[in-house]
């Protein structure tokens, strides 16, 4: 599978249907993206294909195949919403938190409340009750 | 009693009652921290359960219907010390001998290195089926008992004017941490060594000496950053542990056991169910004279915490009010389904749902205003509780539920809202915070300070499951020792090198084990005697300083009659809830909840507004979404598609007020507050909906129930 | 090749593929990723017949502006699909393959009087969506064709939509509703029967001259939902009715 990750051109070997979330984790050892149910629902396995956020844990790795994929490693620790979500205390476990970033990083510049609601509508928080989420993004 | 003081040098802001930068905020924002599943250890092998799928009867045979080259198979005669997961009692088997006593309970354990072909390993047992039981009303075993009583309950009802009664239901609920319960066993040195996501490291580590015997050396149990526990992960753990270890033990190797998202809803703990039945008698004037309470709880098939669980809810029962005749009657029951356990609130939730719905029907039968009946009602300081004890300044109650009053609008908006498809309801609560009774002193908790080359460094066993352990622990010892923030580290709760400190549980973290490191560190701080620990450090050496709970000496409890000083101290709050119905559709949307508490001290109010917002919506999904589903009892709707929590769109705007009235027990003043947010939104969303004209007496109100009663009241 | 090999099931953005595997409910091992064929996601106007591409996605329909020209309603449907990472990834064709009761795009196709355009390597054919079905998570589609469009004629009439789920977002629906407001208005209902369906008494009712609670009454006897895990058949029944006066409210002008 040839496909390019975090920037970087990358070709390594894996069952076409393995799941991506597990490439990512196993095969590229980048543990930041996180499984929370597997069926799509929480939304921690966001990563970015072709700019768009998808939930990894249902995208076959056949299908990753020839894309950009993004992953929170790639955003690096100086990202502004990195330092926004500490500022603001937006991660108490921390386990939604690399999903919630990477799916915040489609919103665009300044969004409105009601546009981060319904963009993380596909991200389950148990631990803020989302609040310190909104601060944070609205912070950076 | 004067308030705990730090002398802090001027030149140092203090860290206490700031929001200062988490210990572990750039990990968690970066994908940098690692959870038990992000590690692995070389040559380790996966584990899977075989789980029983009959709710109750007896195994006849096992059959292994696979290949058996690369697989660990572990059954109950694998146990070398007792098939029991130790904890208040030993009735649960860590695997099941014969009996089966709830579906899902776990026969049989595989390992092997390739995960695929762990899964396609077929197991087939048969099975002699019983007659399971559901109903915990119909159970004939109670796993405890509990009575409280107070006054004369037949002379209060013989004065009162108005007698109210009522019958209040509360459901399962489930977790839902977002990091499934997870587990790596690893051999080491005639040992085993657990790594997990946990919330209790020294419960695992009895739980784990008691079933591996004489075959370990030493057991060393270490907590992983933790995605989220909410009680969920505070007694499962034992299980899962014991689980990995044996078959660590068999294969030589590590074994990884994670739950997929269905096995840990259906085969690990819930919050209990409840039935609560409320008689009482109120003077003409609406002042409570007699409270006759009944609660009924749902244990599942093993007593795991039921009888605290159950312990809590009844002393909570009576709600935050004065009343002469008490008696609270409480059970909890067997019934043959998974062992409900822990859940955030560990009772209140159950039982103050129900005295708040039940404070508003009886508002409604006294043609009274709600919040005026609760401020008639509402302990004050001097003012006795239902186990008789006498409460001092640092209660709340009516100041909480003043400041929601004005904060939200109460009195304007439910005038405005009359008559039309909103909604405003209000609930008024409380919680106490640590072991109740003598159980702080039973737990006999130890933290540590030790001197490193840079700092100091604490060691306990509380876990940072991200309510903010490290950095408040730290923020605390750093005032006491007048050093710097950034000076204090926190280690990783292992138990070969953290004392334990008791559970990560009960609201006790801040208070209780904050307290013990406060005096840990004003005692190194006198040691130093004004050298930089560092300097000290490098001229003396290690230095630490280990302090154990000291209880009050003003607290007195009998735990036979039940009566005395349940708590230290009691966090309060009061929550108002505003709802909109669509009729069309039944859907009740909450627009916004207004939250007020009473924290005593908030000691990083970032973290603790988190804290109160986060268990606010799990409040809201209690209420509104919430429902487990049981089929032959086992929960049938076990996926994050069906059982529902609140996501961005479902989780009202909520304003938090902390009010700070201090605990001078606590550091600086603190009370507990991570369970306390728990207490307040369902009654206050259900008491909203009643403004709408719907009487609901229990949860989850889903929009099925909510045209029930609808057409009910047509 | 799906002419060729038997059990090979044609896989677009496999937002259901997983759950399906994991649940037990599909046990094909074999699938063709039709993911990477761009122009079947293709969304345009041939004279005044809008064609929607098999793997366009809900996100693409959304941005669509020949969607929210031709057919808002179904805007409206993909906008209330799970959450941004499943209508990025979801497929019209994929929705009608999966053939789901509760798919949120099938009532708007139904009330829409859809085309489904079907391909094999033999040849092309189109089949009204009214007859796509042929019972729960069955359909005309032979095995060796591939859904690669809808088409949708033009639509007179008001369009309206509405999803009840379980929850706000991230939800299955318990009822959800696709309506066309003309002389002769379209019904079709999805989660109240083994497939969608359209309610052609309840649309006579109206057509005839029926107010909307005679209507209303009709329909609760057209329809015989069920009970499951998600919701009830009483609930579904009063609240499909509701949405019947609610259609009918929203739509008269004046």
């Amino acid at each position: 599978m040839r496909f390019t990750l975090n920037g970087a051109a990358t070709e390594l070997a894996c069952h076409p249907a393995s799941r991506l979330l597990d490439v990512l984790r196993e095969e590229c050892g980048l543990t930041g993206t996180k499984e929370g149910c597997g069926e799509g629902e929480c939304g921690a396995c966001t990563v970015l294909i072709d700019g768009a956020a998808v939930c990894s844990c249902i995208v076959p790795a056949a299908q990753a195949e020839g894309t950009e994929v993004t992953t929170i490693e790639g955003l690096g620790s100086d990202h502004p919403l990195a330092r926004a979500f500490m500022d603001e205390v937006g991660a108490q476990c921390g386990i939604c938190t690399p999903g919630m970033i990477m799916a915040a990083t489609t919103l665009g510049a300044r969004p409105s409340l009601a546009k981060i609601r319904t963009g993380l509508a596909g991200n389950l928080c148990r631990c803020t009750g989302y609040e310190a989420i909104y601060r944070a993004i609205r912070k950076r | 009693m004067a308030l705990h003081q730090n002398p802090v040098p001027s030149t140092q802001p203090p860290a206490v009652g700031r929001s200062v930068p988490r210990k572990d905020g750039l990990g968690k924002a970066t994908g940098a921290t690692r959870y038990a599943d992000d590690l692995s250890f070389p040559g380790m092998l996966y584990g899977r359960t075989i789980r029983s799928t009959i709710p109750c009867g007896t195994v006849r045979e096992v059959r292994l219907e696979f290949a058996r080259d690369g697989f660990t198979v572990v059954d109950w005669r694998d146990i070398p010390g007792r098939n029991v997961v130790a904890l208040l009692t030993e009735d649960q088997p860590c695997l099941v001998e014969r009996e089966v006593r709830h579906a899902a309970e776990p026969v049989l354990l595989l390992a092997h290195a390739d995960r695929e072909a762990l899964l396609a390993a077929s197991v087939h047992i048969e099975y002699d089926a019983g007659n399971p039981l559901f109903d915990p009303e119909a159970s004939p075993q109670s796993f405890k008992n509990i009575l409280i009583e107070k006054g004369d309950l037949a002379a209060g009802f013989a004065k009162a004017h108005l007698v109210v009664e009522g019958t209040y239901r509360t459901g399962h609920q489930e977790h839902v941490y977002i990091e499934p319960n997870g587990v790596i066993a690893v051999p080491e040195a005639g040992g085993i060594a657990v790594y997990g996501s946990i919330q209790c490291p020294y419960y695992v580590h009895k739980a784990l000496v008691t079933l591996l015997g004489g075959a370990v050396t030493h057991v060393r149990v270490v907590q992983t950053e933790t995605g989220g526990g909410f009680g969920g992960k505070e007694e499962y753990p034992s299980m899962l542990a014991g689980h990995a270890a044996l078959l660590a033990l068999k294969s030589g190797r590590p074994v990884k056991i994670v739950y997929d998202r269905v096995e840990d809803m259906q085969a690990t703990t819930k919050r209990h169910p409840s039935i609560v039945r409320h008689r009482t008698g109120l003077s003409r004037d609406g002042r409570l004279v007699a409270m006759d309470v009944e609660v009924v709880m749902d244990g599942g098939a093993y007593v795991t915490l039921s009888p605290v669980v159950l312990s809590r809810g009844a002393i909570h029962a009576a709600g935050p009010y004065r009343c002469p005749n008490t008696r609270i009657a409480a059970r909890a029951m067997f019934t043959n389904t998974p062992p409900n356990g822990a859940f955030r609130g560990f009772g209140a939730p159950q039982t103050e749902f129900a005295i708040e719905v039940h404070m508003e029907r009886i508002a409604e039968a006294l043609g009274m205003d709600s919040a005026r009946l609760r401020e008639r009602n509402a302990l004050a300081p001097g003012d006795t509780t239902a186990t008789g004890q006498r409460l001092g300044e640092d209660c709340s109650a009516r100041r909480v539920l003043r400041e929601a009053m004005r904060k939200s609008g109460y009195r304007r908006k439910r005038k405005a809202f009359a008559g039309t498809d909103r909604g405003i309801g209000l609930a008024l609560y409380y919680h106490g915070s640590g072991f109740t009774g003598s159980g702080e002193l039973k737990l006999a908790s130890r933290a540590s300070v030790e001197l490193t080359a840079t700092g100091v460094r604490i060691l306990t066993s509380s876990t940072e499951i991200g309510q903010g352990t490290r950095t408040m622990h730290a923020q605390i010892v750093a005032d006491a020792l007048g050093i710097p923030y950034e000076q204090v580290e926190v280690a990783q709760p292992d138990t070969s090198v953290v004392p334990d400190s008791g559970p990560t549980v009960a609201s006790r973290t801040c208070m209780i084990v904050g307290g013990i490191l406060e005096h840990a560190a004003r005692e190194m701080r006198e040691r130093l005697d004004g050298m930089p620990p560092a300097e000290y450090f490098g001229h003396y050496g290690p230095l630490v300083v280990t302090r154990q709970y000291e209880q009050p000496e003003w607290i007195r409890w009998d735990e036979d009659a039940y009566r005395g000083d349940a708590y230290a101290t009691y966090g309060w709050g009061c929550d108002v809830a505003e709802v909109e119905i669509d009729r069309d559709t039944w859907e009740v949307r909450p627009r916004r909840l207004t939250v007020v508490t009473d924290v005593g001290k908030a000691i990083h109010p970032a973290l603790a507004t988190g804290q109160i917002e986060g268990g606010t919506a799990q409040g809201v999904g209690y209420a509104l979404l919430e429902q487990v589903s049981m089929r032959d009892g086992l929960m049938a709707n076990a996926q994050l598609t069906n059982y529902i929590i609140p996501t961005t769109l479902d989780t009202p705007p909520i304003d938090v007020v902390l009010v700070e009235n201090p605990y001078p027990g606590g550091p600086s003043g603190a009370k507990g507050l991570g369970e306390l947010p728990m207490d307040g939104p369902a009654p206050a969303l259900v008491n909203a909906i009643r403004q709408l004209g719907l009487d609901l007496r229990s949860i989850p109100a889903l929009p099925e129930a909510i045209m029930e009663a609808a057409c009910a009241s047509r | 090749m799906l002419r060729d090999e038997e059990g090979v099931v044609p896989l677009a953005g496999a937002t259901d593929l997983y759950v399906s595997l994991n649940f037990g409910t599909l046990t094909t091992r074999r699938f063709v990723n039709l993911w990477g064929l761009r122009p079947l996601g293709r969304i345009g106007m041939r004279d005044d017949t809008l064609s929607i591409g098999a793997l366009a996605t809900y996100t693409d329909m959304i941005g669509s502006r020949h969607v929210r020209r031709h057919l808002p309603m179904l805007v409206e449907a993909a906008r209330e699909v799970g959450g941004m990472q499943i209508q990025n990834r979801g497929t019209l064709g994929g929705n009608i393959a999966n053939a789901s009761p509760a798919g949120d795009s099938l009532p708007v196709l139904a009330a829409a009087d859809a085309v489904v355009v079907l391909r094999s390597s033999g040849e092309e054919r189109r089949v009204r969506f009214a007859e796509f079905y042929t019972g729960y998570r069955q359909s005309a589609r032979r095995p060796d064709e591939l859904i690669t469009a809808v088409e949708v004629g033009p639509v007179q009439g008001v369009q309206w939509f509405r999803k009840v789920g379980t929850r706000a977002a991230q939800a299955i629906s318990k009822v959800v509703m696709a309506a066309v407001r003309a002389p002769v208005p379209r019904i079709a209902l999805g989660s109240v029967a083994p497939t969608v369906i359209r309610l052609p008494l309840t649309e006579a009712a109206l057509a005839g001259g029926a107010g909307p609670e005679e209507a209303a009454r009709v329909l609760e006897a057209e329809i015989h939902p069920i009970d499951d895990l998600r919701s009830s058949s009483r609930y579904r029944k009063n609240v499909a009715s509701n949405l019947l006066r609610r259609f009918w409210s929203d739509t008269t002008s004046g």
